[in-house]
């Protein structure tokens, strides 16, 4: 028999992969902005995945405080 | 602090910005007519750096903002860009998603067509609810008035108005907090699909207006003291 808790679990991963959406916007954002700070593709690319390495790492913290969150209900 | 660019005029119709880099060297990116330029970036993301010939980020802008545009199209089923401002139903967003340019003005035909009314063009479904859609709204017509839609190639019963969903149309009928509407129908057939196409389109806007920057004044290249700012931060850099 299924646990009661495992349909939230369910629900919870749901939601999760709903974050995926999230990786074209972040790809598209990186390189547009990179773009408008340097004019050479390699500065440009070089630029973008570091904005993209922190953005990632903000998100990171955002989701890690957010999940926590959740426990203190 | 010292900018590290400079503005030169060529010639009446070309503009150049000359940029002094961190390592000693110079980089000239030619704006060509900068207005003609930022127009032409609006109008089509990309376009305006074909037309300075810089074709790389062309081609950059182009791919990313039209892709984010019609992921957003495709998953909000194209009813997530329309031009509605009307008090009840004052869609804010498409005044950023109309940062992207033309594949955005189907929105301003199609709310200036059915202002008063009228039939969309291009219709992609039509439903009808249980009342008469002239008096959707009006006083006595009771809640929860539900949509049925019509499938393709059926006719629609007797006695009953259809109303047409139109790509990029404003919702049909009129727009009723305490009444289903053809919006709150939108919102139960697409779930989150209509905030995730929303905001695709949305940040695709956004994204072609620093494009439209970026063709019209060049690119924010750091000076060296930004640089050697940035790196005193990251010690392990220096």
């Amino acid at each position: 028999m299924i646990p009661p808790n495992s349909f939230g679990l369910l629900a919870q991963l749901t939601d999760v992969a709903r974050i995926w959406y999230a990786v074209p916007l972040l790809i598209a954002i990186s390189l547009v902005y990179g773009a408008t700070r340097h004019e050479q593709t390699k500065e440009v690319l070089i630029h973008s995945g570091r904005f993209l390495y922190w953005t990632l790492i903000f998100f990171a913290i955002i989701l890690g405080l957010v999940w926590f969150g959740g426990y203190w209900n | 602090m010292a900018e590290n660019y400079r503005w030169q005029t060529v010639n009446q119709n070309m503009t150049e910005v000359v940029y002094d880099l961190e390592d000693g060297e110079q980089l000239t990116v030619n704006l060509r007519e900068p207005h003609w330029a930022a127009l032409l970036a609006w109008l089509w993301p990309g376009a305006g750096h074909f037309y300075q010939r810089r074709f790389a980020k062309g081609f950059l802008y182009m791919i990313c903002v039209l892709s984010l545009f019609f992921l957003g199209i495709f998953w909000g089923s194209s009813r997530v860009v329309y031009a509605s401002f009307k008090k009840e139903d004052f869609r804010w967003q498409y005044l950023c998603q109309v940062g992207v340019g033309v594949p955005a003005f189907p929105a301003i035909v199609q709310a200036a067509v059915t202002s008063n009314g009228g039939t969309p063009l291009w219709v992609i479904a039509e439903r009808y609810p249980d009342v008469d859609p002239r008096d959707f709204g009006q006083p006595g017509i009771p809640n929860a008035i539900p949509f049925q839609k019509i499938p393709r190639g059926e006719a629609l019963p007797a006695n009953k108005v259809s109303i047409k969903d139109g790509f990029m149309a404003p919702p049909a009928g009129r727009i009723d907090l305490n009444n289903n509407d053809v919006l709150g129908a939108w919102h139960v057939e697409l779930g989150h699909f209509f905030e995730i196409g929303t905001i695709y389109t949305l940040v695709a806007g956004l994204l072609n207006m620093l494009a439209i920057y970026d063709a019209y004044v060049g690119p924010a290249i750091m000076s060296k003291e930004q640089c050697e700012k940035m790196r005193k931060k990251k010690p392990e850099d220096v």
